[in-house]
């Protein structure tokens, strides 16, 4: 009858009194001097580690880890370059695997279309980037971790546009963030790098959690956690009652991975990063996932008027708005942050139709951008290592000491501005197009689209003009060209950049169309060429292009407007720093009202608010008082219950410590005495050594403590509420403990205890079983609870005596 | 504490009680007792002496750091739960070898539950004397 009763209090006695010890404590290093009677040793304080010398992680494990990560790149280019052909003749490779098949979670990876375009983007590049790291930080201590980092960063990535489950979409989309939050954090001593580094884990964090709801009332929605099925499942997602709430979250999650307005403050900021992480996460892959989860779920949620007023209107705003952003910048690797910002902008605002040509569109400037905008980043690298600043005063004339970073950053910034024979060109003239072909909105697209190329030719005449062809450069270092490993990788960059825009046929049917087929969600035919004829896209470029040379030629002036024009608008930075101060304060004042440091008042509170829950429940529940076919209590448990009703009453009313301590023993004893009588021997047992352990150990502190201010007496008041409180608890849990007695209990896990113990785990003692077999994982849950808080007392008290010692 | 009687007394009990203790934790599968009841006996034993002689009695008496004791104790139990893998089992399933066993009876059965019971008496030994420990030396 007792077995499966006690084990519970075994348990409960055990961790409450664990908790009793800490927080005695915690009261006891507050208010009493130490006796320090021995040197503690030392925990690993923040003041050992800022001091310890600066540590190389080793030659060996930096040469590993980097060759690690460049023969998984390489492997992994090759074979994604291998199922071109099969992918674009409309097979996708599929790999699934059980995970947790009682929630629909699947290891389901497909490679179609889209998929492979994006991770052929992500190894190529990420090998390039591997390389061109092993050579940026030779001397650093921490490369090594930095390309551990940059491949896990680059296997989440490949796993995220390959996720054929939402939840492992979801999973891999957080693998991201959390990888990027630390290569952002790369330079970690740094204040702004950490502060940079949180604030991108905190906007696109949060907007994940966003993501992830959206992704499971989708997945209700359709009847299916599978991506693919649910996009070519016949339900019509888009009449769903659920439908606008799913998008809206799912959108939150896009808008703040892609840094969309108004969460793109994050991704300038994030510019604290090296180089190198800024060229891969930044450029081609990290911001591009939520471009990405667009193009992914376009045929499934697209195509409605939600969809197209949100991503049109909110991409047209971040284009426009970044753009001129950049035009503010100083500092080169800022003013392509911002331009990165307008390209993501860009590509939303045309996801948000569901024509083929703005599809279109969106993919192919999707490749310019990554060809481009990587190898800048990489060349503002290259620049910034060389002279040892990225201000656009002090930079010039770097053409002649550094020639072929000199050339990949014209060929790069020619693509950039859309200048043929440079695929930029054919990517500008098919944003044109598109433009022009969206019959909801054209003037809104073609003005911000328009508007956003020319500040983007103004930008890239400035890179090229005022860093390389022109002007000197300020400071006193003599810049030299770079090693072969920093120009490879971008230079081939920029080359590609130029051959696929004269052989655009390089990628068309490659990568472009099997990507395109999927956003559209049926097979489409791809000619892209250089040349279109004189139309009306060809004169919107020349318009861009005399707009942008007068960018370029009124630079400054632009800069002194906007700068007085931003200074009285809020900006997301300060709004995301009004809410992370509001948010401290609030925990602050919670915080300093509920946690006083005085034991008395956090055990009033707990005290308080079980009185009120469990009391209103029981009187709005009632319980059944009917107490016929009760047996009489036997007479030694009724002395035994006299007994501790006597000893309680002499723990409150008693002025001493050790008669109240001892008291509490005797109240502790009579518990296990009552168990002994109702023949539940082991909790008996166990309750009478922890009874003796606790009275032990609370003498051992409370005798040595002086006297609290206002221990022997709390006032009328205090009294008055204490006692209040106390009875109140008291009476609550003698009715609850009664009504449980008056409860039929199920039987059902006791009778398997008894038949089992003895046959299937060899043991007649049934609570010895359960704890070390039937439910040790509980157990072991348990030890853990105790070797934890056990190490913690220990860590607390050796603390203080360390911190004493410092100070004296 | 300066007391002729407790200290002598103490060292009496204290090898007793370390027996009983491994008496408990020996019998606690088929007779009251066991691994949690026995390392809080054993603590009780450390402490007891440690009342009588100072706390650096009780770090001699111990002879391994009670940090020590608690890691092995957790490792222990880690272990009796990793060991039926091996066989295909999930973690925590009892695995039994059983010696001097005849048609009739089935004889002594040690198994990997006795290996747990060992280590959760390890934790608790470990974790109380540890605190009782720190207290003394600290406060």
């Amino acid at each position: 009858m007792l077995v499966a009763f006690p084990q519970r209090l075994v348990r409960t006695t055990c961790s409450c009194h664990c908790r009793h010890y800490l927080s005695v404590l915690g009261a006891a290093r507050r208010n009493v001097p130490a006796i320090n009677r021995r040197t503690g040793r030392v925990f690993v304080t923040e003041k050992t580690i800022a001091n310890a010398p600066e540590r190389d992680s080793g030659a060996v494990f930096s040469t590993v880890a980097s060759g690690c990560a460049a023969l998984v790149a390489l492997a992994a280019s090759v074979w994604f370059a291998l199922q071109i052909e099969r992918v674009a003749a409309g097979g996708a490779r599929e790999y699934i695997t059980q995970w947790v098949p009682s929630l629909g979670v699947t290891l389901n990876f497909r490679l179609d279309g889209l998929a492979l375009m994006f991770s052929l983007l992500i190894s190529v590049i990420g090998l390039l980037v591997v390389l061109y790291t092993a050579s940026y930080f030779r001397q650093h201590p921490d490369r090594g971790r930095l390309q551990l980092l940059l491949l896990a960063f680059m296997l989440s990535m490949l796993g995220l546009v390959s996720a054929d489950n939402v939840i492992l979409l979801f999973v891999f989309w957080e693998l991201t963030t959390v990888t990027s939050f630390l290569l952002v954090g790369f330079d970690h001593k740094n204040e702004q790098a950490r502060r940079s580094a949180l604030q991108a884990l905190l906007v696109t964090a949060g907007g994940g959690l966003a993501l992830l709801l959206g992704l499971i009332i989708l997945a209700q929605m359709a009847g299916t956690y599978q991506l693919s099925a649910m996009i070519a499942s016949d339900v019509s997602l888009t009449t769903h009652p659920h439908y606008p709430v799913a998008l809206l979250l799912i959108l939150l999650g896009a808008f703040t991975k892609s840094a969309q307005f108004p969460f793109h403050f994050w991704l300038p900021n994030a510019m604290a990063a090296p180089s190198p992480v800024s060229a891969y996460l930044h450029s081609a892959t990290m911001v591009k996932a939520g471009i990405y989860l667009l193009m992914r779920f376009q045929p499934a949620l697209g195509g409605t008027d939600w969809w197209f007023y949100t991503l049109t209107i909110f991409g047209a705003i971040t284009a426009v708005w970044a753009s001129l952003m950049a035009l503010r910048q100083t500092d080169i690797k800022l003013m392509l942050a911002w331009t990165t910002v307008m390209a993501l902008g860009t590509l939303t605002m045309f996801l948000g139709s569901d024509l083929r040509i703005a599809a279109l569109a969106a993919v192919t400037f999707l490749l310019v951008h990554a060809f481009y905008k990587c190898a800048l980043f990489l060349v503002i690298g290259n620049v910034d290592k060389r002279t040892g600043t990225r201000e656009l005063p002090l930079l010039g004339g770097l053409f002649r000491s550094m020639p072929i970073t000199g050339f990949i950053a014209v060929a790069a910034g020619l693509s950039m501005a859309g200048f043929p024979p440079f695929l930029g060109f054919i990517g500008k003239e098919l944003k044109y197009e598109g433009a022009l072909a969206i019959a909801e909105e054209p003037w809104l697209i073609v003005v911000a689209a328009v508007a956003a190329n020319a500040m983007m030719v103004g930008i890239a005449l400035t890179i090229i003009f005022k860093v390389f062809l022109s002007g000197k450069l300020q400071t006193d270092r003599r810049p030299s060209e770079v090693p072969l490993a920093m120009w490879f990788g971008p230079l081939l960059l920029a080359i590609a950049g130029l051959s696929t825009g004269v052989f655009p046929e390089l990628i068309a049917p490659g990568l472009i169309e099997p990507a395109i087929s999927n956003v559209l969600a049926t097979p489409t035919d791809v000619k892209l060429s250089l040349w279109h004829g004189i139309n009306v896209p060809l004169m919107l470029s020349v318009v861009t292009v005399i707009l942008g040379c007068l960018v370029f030629w009124k630079l400054p002036a632009i800069k002194d407007l906007l700068d007085r024009w931003a200074q009285r608008l809020p900006s997301g930075d300060g709004i995301y720093q009004t809410a992370l101060r509001a948010i401290d304060q609030a925990a602050t004042f919670v915080t300093e009202r509920l946690q006083t440091g005085s034991l008395s008042h956090y055990l009033t509170i707990v005290m308080a608010v079980l009185l009120l829950a469990v009391g209103s429940a029981l009187l709005v529940y009632g319980i059944n008082f009917d107490i016929t076919g009760l047996t009489p209590v036997p007479v030694l448990a009724a002395v035994v219950v006299a007994l501790m009703m006597a000893a309680s009453l002499v723990v409150a009313v008693s002025g001493s410590r050790l008669l109240s301590i001892c008291a509490l023993g005797v109240i502790g004893s009579g518990v296990a005495l009552l168990f002994l009588i109702f023949g539940a021997i082991d909790v008996a047992i166990t309750q009478l050594m922890v009874e003796t352990l606790f009275v032990v150990l609370i003498a051992a502190v409370l005798l040595r403590l002086p006297r609290f201010p206002g221990e022997a007496h709390p006032g009328r008041g205090g009294n008055l509420r204490d006692a209040v409180i106390s009875v109140g608890v008291g009476v609550v849990f003698g009715v609850l403990t009664f009504g449980v007695a008056m409860t039929q209990a199920d039987l059902a896990i006791t009778e398997f205890f008894a038949e089992n113990s003895l046959t299937k785990a060899y043991g007649r003692n049934i609570v010895n079983v359960i704890l070390v077999d039937f439910r040790a994982l509980d157990t072991f849950g348990e030890v853990a609870v105790v070797a934890t808080a056990a190490m913690a007392v220990v860590a607390l008290l050796k603390v203080r005596s360390a911190d004493k010692e410092a100070s004296s | 504490m300066n007391s002729l009687l407790f200290s002598t007394i103490s060292r009496l009990l204290v090898g007793l009680m370390l027996l009983f203790s491994l008496f408990l934790l020996w019998r606690g599968h088929n007779e009251p007792g066991g691994g949690f009841i026995g390392g809080l006996v054993a603590a009780a034993a450390i402490i007891v002496h440690g009342l009588a002689e100072g706390p650096h009695v009780m770090r001699q008496l111990l002879r391994v750091d009670p940090r020590t004791l608690v890691l092995i104790g957790l490792l222990l139990a880690l272990l009796a739960g990793l060991l039926p893998l091996i066989n295909g089992q999930a973690f925590l399933t009892g695995m039994w070898m059983f010696f001097g066993a005849t048609a009739t009876d089935k004889g002594l059965a040690i198994g990997t539950p006795l290996l747990f019971d060992v280590g959760v008496y390890l934790v608790v030994l470990g974790g109380v004397a540890g605190m009782f420990i720190a207290m003394e030396e600290e406060l």
